[in-house]
């Protein structure tokens, strides 16, 4: 078999499908077909000028806690009344979010500003494909190109109203979601990601992955999250590790390659059993551990997002 | 149905099993693994094709990092990873140069390479092939399915946490497989309850109930179901979590020989029991 090209030009960029290593790859006509829809991003980038802060949630592996922390961080957020917070659930096989936020079963309506998000509080607004499935029971199994068409609506027909942040979550891996909503708001301009993993080399292995696909598409890393990281016994009290950090961690690995470890949020059995009831853990347990070891991130992803903010302005300004 | 042409690779392969799940991180690559080595233990030829194509696990849980895939006359040669050629490999991790690039397709491409899996791995005669597979119900899956199609696969291990927030991406897998015509063996819950090493008390980390909500859901066997005796003070019928199992897979050791005592061994050796019990004798 041939190798990986490792010299395809991109899929977004003007040489899609067009390159000499274009030649034979299976992608090329859907490249070539120059699936540009430059108005399509420029609707998407006026849209998002009432939005004043991106951040995505990534991980690469699944299962390691981004729709819970994405949930989480929206909660956090929206305790301030006077922050106007947007959660965008762009998992489209799996969506998660409606069940975590306690919004199962509800669905989207249209207006003449187009769709309205499903409020949990007055300043919390939600969006995801689970709104528009009419059981829990259906499938959505669809290729690349209808997923994409999916989150260019999320993106350009929705109205968020003016929204202080944006949190979007996403699919585990590094495919047609993540380098659709990097390339629809790219114009945007996107503070940066959260990238979420758990101790095991089994996660960093695509933590690592998904580092590198940020580097190449040019997203900013704001940290990473070590989610699970560590089990308090109801009983006894005593710390156990669930999933050892046989090399090292999410600390080595972020020394290793020089981004910022937000934190560790250690496993709490009760925020499984609030996720599946639909209740910020917050509420239910305000003195955990891991509420505190939230908080704190949260703290560092505000701390991250007003500091870009100023730089901005200073741009702007000077 | 007959495959094209040629008896193709796969004509050695007497079963093929998938192994799904339409949630991440439920331990679908840990099961399809552990599943594998238990069949081997139990005298059969096995082999392992890993789709998972953004998150390649497989080599590095049989410490097969860093191997590299030769061409023979017949296509790819698989990975071996015993003398005895009882457990056999393939995985798009073998072929990235670099272990942390990210493979960042889209859907057309990974489909061809899924293709490409499934029609040029000179398998030989395996007596299962496990099929590990990514979250979702996408390129990858249809690509999977259809490719396998002509060699009328056994059937799919469906595996599951027990929290209702995996239980609700699950359900939807299972309307997959019926939508594809995939019978689906049976319902795995994986992660289903942590024995503190300190004191012994077992807590539901990840809640509990879902596999066999599952199971009832879409009237399918929940698999740990008579899984006797249970280890003491853990829910009964489903997959522990254990991190003896975690360190053994990190380090790519043979948990199946390595911790027989362990609560997990107990789960995993029924679950393969069931498999070779649901196998038909005869071929078709």
């Amino acid at each position: 078999m041939e190798e990986v090209p490792h010299d395809c030009p991109g899929a977004d960029s003007a040489q899609a499908g067009r390159g000499a290593s274009c030649q034979g790859c299976p992608n090329q006509r859907l490249c070539a077909s120059g699936a540009g829809a430059t108005p399509d991003t420029e609707e998407i980038k006026e849209k998002m000028k009432t939005v004043k802060h991106k951040i995505l949630v990534l991980s690469g592996k699944g299962g390691v806690g981004k729709s819970t922390f994405s949930a989480h961080l929206a909660h956090g957020l929206a305790e301030d009344e006077n922050t106007q917070i947007a959660l965008l659930d762009i998992d489209i096989c799996g969506p998660s979010i409606p069940k975590i936020m306690g919004l199962e079963g509800e669905q989207v309506h249209q207006s003449g500003s187009g769709w309205s998000p499903v409020y949990v509080e007055d300043n919390l607004g939600v969006m995801s494909v689970g709104f528009l499935l009419s059981s829990p029971d259906d499938a959505v199994i669809w290729r690349g190109p209808k997923k994409n068409g999916m989150i260019k609506q999320f993106l350009r027909d929705v109205d968020w109203g003016e929204v202080d942040y944006l949190i979007v979550d996403t699919p585990p891996g590094t495919s047609d979601e993540h380098l659709s909503v990097v390339r629809y708001l790219a114009t945007a301009h996107i503070d940066g990601a959260v990238i979420i993993t758990t101790p095991q080399e089994v996660s960093l292995q695509d933590v690592r992955k998904e580092i590198n696909f940020c580097r190449k598409v040019k997203l900013p890393i704001i940290g990473v999250v070590e989610n699970m990281s560590g089990f308090i016994c109801p009983k006894c009290k005593k710390e156990s590790q669930i999933f050892p950090p046989t090399t090292g961690g999410a600390e080595l690995m972020c020394q290793d390659l020089e981004v910022p470890l937000l934190g560790r949020v250690p496993l709490d059995p009760l925020i499984g059993k609030n996720c599946d009831k639909g209740q910020s853990f917050f509420i239910d347990a305000p003195d955990s551990p891991a509420t505190l070891a939230y908080r704190s991130i949260i703290q560092r992803i505000q701390e991250f997002c007003n500091l870009h903010q100023s730089k901005e302005e200073n741009l702007i300004s000077s | 149905m007959e495959a094209a042409a040629e008896p193709g690779n796969l004509a050695g392969v007497r079963h093929i099993i998938l192994v799904l799940s339409g949630k991440g991180g439920v331990g679908k690559s840990t099961i399809s693994t552990e599943l594998a080595l238990a069949l081997r233990h139990a005298g059969k030829k096995v082999g392992i094709l890993d789709v998972d194509l953004c998150g390649p696990s497989i080599p590095r849980m049989l410490g097969a990092q860093g191997r590299a895939v030769h061409q023979c006359d017949r296509g790819w040669a698989p990975v071996f990873l015993d003398r005895e050629q009882s457990i056999s490999l393939m995985s798009v991790g073998f072929l990235l140069e670099k272990p942390d690039e990210a493979v960042v397709w889209r859907g057309p491409k990974k489909n061809a390479l899924i293709k490409q899996f499934v029609s040029d791995v000179a398998w030989g005669e395996l007596d299962y092939l496990v099929v590990d597979t990514p979250p979702g119900t996408s390129d990858e899956h249809m690509a999977t399915i259809e490719a396998l199609r002509p060699y009328q696969p056994l059937g799919a291990l469906v595996v599951t946490t027990p929290q209702a927030v995996s239980v609700g991406d699950v359900r939807r897998e299972l309307t997959f497989c019926r939508k594809t015509g995939l019978r689906v063996m049976g319902i795995v819950e994986n992660m289903s309850g942590f024995t503190c090493p300190h004191c012994t008390e077992c807590t539901s980390v990840f809640s509990r109930g879902g596999g066999e909500e599952l199971a009832q859901l879409a009237g399918v066997p929940f698999l740990g179901a008579d899984m006797a005796p249970p280890p003491p003070l853990c829910p009964a019928g489903s997959v522990p979590l254990d991190p003896a199992l975690m360190r053994t897979l990190e380090e790519g050791h043979d948990f199946i020989q390595e911790f027989p005592g362990s609560p997990a061994f107990a789960a995993l050796t029924s679950i393969a029991q069931k498999i070779l019990d649901a196998t038909p004798a005869c071929l078709p």
